[in-house]
């Protein structure tokens, strides 16, 4: 539930999602849910001329389990906060953790 | 997750298998495990010796674990985009 949360106070923001196939999509994050798949509008395919099979998607859904990172704007993300709340998530994990 | 697919029924998407193929058709339904039902569905088949074909295939019951991706289509810009002309690559596989 971390991340989910971390990543809800992101929407709005430009991300980069890169695929574990290597494709990496740039969009402005619009929601995100408890699988961590990723809803993006305004997409652009980085390096378009490989992929030019997706010119006509602008927005789109991507299933959290194809993805590999999610590259984030820096001063969106205290990670002083970040850790303390990982820090309190070891201690007490959330119902449904995996130890 | 139902939210995310929920705007997106009844409207002509884009759907990237982790096999690497390529459908388009239109959303008809989806579940908590992003299974979907894609009508009208079309593949796209590309190739980097020839131009882009399409096969219609009917109505899919796709299973969530085999999809990457599900796009809106702009259909303006899929009609604008040069398929006869695209050469490429197919897009690769995703391995999980």
């Amino acid at each position: 539930m971390l991340f989910y949360s971390f990543f809800k106070t992101l929407v709005g923001q430009p991300v980069t999602v890169e695929l574990k196939n290597d494709l990496a999509i740039t969009g402005v994050l619009v929601s995100v849910d408890q699988f961590l798949n990723i809803k993006l509008d305004n997409i652009k395919v980085v390096d378009e001329e490989r992929y030019p099979h997706m010119l006509a998607v602008k927005n789109c859904f991507i299933r959290g389990s194809v993805v590999r990172y999610v590259q984030l704007p820096a001063p969106s993300v205290d990670t002083a906060l970040l850790q303390d709340a990982a820090r309190r998530e070891r201690q007490q994990p959330a119902a449904g953790a995996r130890k | 997750m139902s939210d995310q697919l929920r705007s997106l029924v009844d409207h002509p998407v884009f759907v990237y298998l982790t096999d690497g193929r390529t459908l388009v058709g239109q959303l008809m339904g989806y579940d908590q495990a992003a299974n979907v039902i894609l009508g009208k569905t079309h593949e796209r088949i590309f190739s980097s010796t020839e131009a882009m074909k399409t096969v219609p295939i009917g109505v899919y019951v796709i299973r969530g674990e085999t999809i990457a991706l599900i796009g809106e289509l702009d259909e303006e810009l899929d009609e604008q985009a040069d398929y006869d002309n695209m050469m490429v690559e197919p897009l690769d596989p995703v391995m999980l």
